[in-house]
């Protein structure tokens, strides 16, 4: 039986209330677009990791689900052409951080000829862990919320920790997007058949699906196809941004907080958005590796908002025109949602594993404000769910003190855009943190390489001494310069 | 980007990409609506000579800042209303007969003073308006004491209960047909302009239902009547639109707790056992002073915090 409370809904401490804007979009269902017209890159930076290595060259023929990038290392995946056809380049191309990335350019050739080997169902219930493991980093599965952590890592917390709680996480409190919401209700027993999946790996662990309560018909249609399941529970989330954020989401489901620098596996939770879920389901049960994704294509500048199925690959500007192209002048082009999401240069980029939308916005929608002083209203410490100071952040960032700003705990920011949607003086506070984190991060990797180099220096000079009695004045210099360089 | 053929520039920032359409000067704005019932209550009970006190004090606040801002090469801020927040406040703490010139002395020294010099808007550390009402006691305790009801000489409530005499009736107290500075004598009309404020988010109820459950509670236990200590002198405006002054409040929940505490506790011990009849000017400014310290103590938790070893 499920427990009763679970019918109120819950929440984490702090948070805003944007307006959603989901009206657009929630209402229409997903659209295939599985024909792309213009050539589809595939970058091979898709997840947090180290890059892929292409396995093909100019020239080469591919065929649909074939690996073209190789993964790299045990925090990495291969990516799938989506597609089968030529190799019409391997080169550097714009991918959505803003820099261009080595990809792999295929021209569709609309036979979509498939590899080998696909649509192999895995008996998942007589696998070991391991093998299950393998699958999903095979797949190419990585987190499709947009921090594109591979999934499988996820999957494999170190074994001390002891995993109860696994959270599907379908808040989707982003405004504008509704990709995981239309999943949500379209392909709902895709979402319930990967969480069993996940539960097998974990035998002691209860799994949520968790959804917000500005989302009735999918809270109702899980719980419906969910009724009888003695581990899967439907957790109904207050709206409120971010409540999808990994760390709200724990707090809000079991009360618990991850530790400070740890991860969810600290609290004992793993949490997968629901589009990697299903993701889980095509590789275990339909054998296909991920080389689809949904999109929801919104904003004031696009002529009709829509939610997409696409082939990983796509061309943007193409899926723009596919929604009735663009309407007056866009101002801004958003890569994710309007909180957390990064603003392109161009329209002419490839829809990744982590693409959840592109928002188009038009100049009314595109307002900044002017920054004016800090009138100290506090609202920025309310709105912060990490429960941070902002405004003081926000001094110490601009005056270069980072220090302060670690001291302050600058460094758990989960960069979620709250405080800095609330400020009335529109100042730019996340955008500082942002800068300050990056900046202290690059400070403790160079301290933590020169110390390396340090010790490496020495560990040398000391075998050298060791080995070779005649000099050893020299190898002291080499251990004393060493520190100095950092 | 050579092969880039579109001429359009895409406004390129880092997220967030949707801000709130609060911006100080709408917060302002709305600080002075909500002040608005009770100032027009003044003008109308006593007498369109305070219109002129009004507009004196928010002329020369505004002037004054503009001024300052152009002398010192700043960029001018007064299109931010803060100004006009300042300098309506403070007519309300004035006398109605107060001299024209008194009240613009005030509202220059507000802005130049306690405000510019520190820095501008969000950077003084004391209530302009109440740092000058303070300065204009000390400086002409007769004129800023003389409470005039259409020209007959009153002592306000507090005084009465002070030195002895015959008290006006409770329901007269709430309704504001009492003597006492402009603005806050009708406790009716402040009250719905704080909540109006609390409703929309401007201000933080804690500050002041602190401030006025701990007078109501201390007075009482002091021998004296809560309810009327809470609807008589500046208590009403003091709690909902002095002590909640951003600038010049704690940051948090648990330190807005304290300041209204510490506002309460001040206000009746100075109404109690101080030499004036009247305490809240005072006791926000003191606990303003304490603002840092309280901030410093009462940072919060953050989430998944590690005790450090």
């Amino acid at each position: 039986m499920k427990q009763p409370l679970l019918n109120a809904p819950r929440t984490f401490k702090g948070g805003i209330h944007p307006p959603d804007f989901k009206s657009f979009t929630e209402g229409n269902s997903i659209q295939m677009y599985m024909d792309p017209k213009m050539d589809l890159v595939f970058p091979m930076v898709q997840h947090i990791g180290a890059p892929c290595k292409p396995t093909v060259k100019k020239g080469d023929l591919v065929l649909r689900g074939q690996v073209i990038g190789e993964a790299q290392g045990y925090v990495s995946v291969p990516i799938h052409s989506s597609v089968s056809g030529k190799v019409k380049d391997v080169k550097p191309m714009l991918h959505t951080n803003g820099s261009k990335v080595l990809s792999v350019i295929i021209e569709n050739d609309h036979q979509y000829n498939e590899v080998e080997g696909m649509h192999k169902a895995h008996d998942y219930k007589n696998m070991t862990k391991a093998e299950i493991l393998d699958v999903i980093k095979n797949a190419g599965i990585v987190g499709m919320g947009g921090a594109g952590f591979p999934a499988h890592v996820k999957l494999n917390p170190p074994p001390d920790k002891k995993i109860d709680t696994i959270i599907v996480n379908g808040a989707e409190c982003e405004p504008f997007l509704s990709s995981d919401f239309r999943l949500l209700i379209e392909e709902p027993k895709k979402v319930v058949e990967g969480l069993r999946i996940i539960l097998h790996m974990f035998p002691e662990a209860e799994g949520f699906i968790a959804i917000e309560d500005n989302k009735p018909t999918a809270l109702s249609l899980m719980s419906l196809l969910t009724t009888g399941e003695e581990r899967i529970h439907v957790a109904t989330l207050k709206t409120k941004y971010p409540q999808g954020g990994e760390k709200q989401l724990i707090e809000a489901i079991t009360g618990r907080e991850v530790p400070s620098g740890g991860l969810p596996a600290d609290a004992g939770c793993i949490v997968h958005n629901a589009d990697t879920v299903v993701a889980i389901y095509r590789a275990m049960i339909e054998g296909r590796p991920l080389m689809r994704r949904i999109v929801t294509i919104a904003g004031g500048a696009v002529a009709k908002a829509c939610t997409f199925k696409v082939r990983i690959g796509t061309n943007v500007q193409e899926l723009v025109e596919a929604a009735g192209g663009v309407v007056g002048t866009p101002s801004k082009i958003i890569c994710g949602g309007p909180m957390m999401g990064m603003a392109q240069v161009s329209l002419d980029i490839p829809v990744l594993k982590g693409t959840s939308g592109i928002l188009l916005f038009n100049e009314e929608q595109d307002f900044m404000g002017d920054e004016t002083a800090c009138i100290r209203c506090g609202k920025c410490v309310g709105a912060c769910p990490i429960h941070l100071m902002p405004l003081m952040l926000n001094r110490f960032a601009l005056d270069r003190d980072w220090a302060s700003f670690e001291k302050y705990h600058g460094m758990d920011c989960i960069e979620c855009g709250s405080c800095a949607y609330v400020c009335p003086a529109k100042r730019h506070l996340t955008q500082t943190f942002k800068a300050g984190k990056k900046i202290i991060a690059d400070e403790r990797r160079k301290k933590a390489a020169a110390a390396k180099a340090a010790a490496d220096a020495k560990a040398a000079a000391e075998a050298k001494a060791a080995e070779a009695v005649p000099a050893p004045a020299k190898a002291e210099d080499k251990a004393g310069a060493a520190p100095a360089g950092k | 980007m050579a092969e880039q053929q579109e001429q359009v520039l895409y406004h390129l920032s880092v997220s967030p990409h949707i801000r709130s359409k609060q911006t100080t000067t709408s917060i302002m704005c709305e600080v002075l609506l909500a002040l608005t019932p009770a100032a027009i209550f003044s003008i109308w009970y006593f007498g369109i000579r305070t219109l002129f006190v009004y507009l004196v004090t928010m002329g020369s606040a505004v002037l004054s800042e503009w001024v300052w801002q152009k002398l010192t090469k700043q960029k001018t801020t007064i299109k931010d209303c803060s100004a006009l927040v300042t300098g309506m406040l403070l007519a309300m703490n004035l006398p109605a007969g107060i001299p024209l010139w008194m009240a613009a002395v005030g509202a220059v020294f507000a802005i130049i003073i306690v405000k510019q010099i520190f820095g501008g808007i969000g950077q003084n550390f004391m209530n302009p308006a109440l740092s000058a009402r303070c300065f204009m006691l000390v400086a002409w305790s007769s004129a800023m004491t003389n409470f005039t009801v259409h020209g007959v000489a009153s002592a306000t409530p507090l005084t009465i209960i002070k030195n002895g005499g015959e008290l006006p009736e409770m329901l007269d107290c709430f309704l504001g047909t009492i003597p006492g500075s402009l603005g806050e004598t009708s406790a009716l009309l402040l009250l719905l302009g704080g909540i109006y404020l609390i409703i929309r988010g401007i201000i933080d109820w804690i500050v002041p239902l602190t401030y006025i459950v701990v007078v109501l509670g201390l007075s009482f236990l002091f021998g004296r009547n809560g309810v009327y200590e809470i609807l008589t002198g500046g208590l009403m405006l003091g709690a909902f639109f002095m002590a909640t002054d951003y600038a010049t409040t704690p940051m948090t929940h648990k330190g807005r707790f304290f300041m209204g505490l510490g506002c309460g506790i001040l206000t009746t011990l100075i109404r109690c056992f101080g030499g004036y009849p009247e305490g809240v000017s005072f006791s926000i400014l003191l606990m303003n002073v304490m603002v840092p310290i309280i901030d410093r103590f009462t940072l919060p938790r953050i989430y998944g915090e590690v005790k450090s070893k």
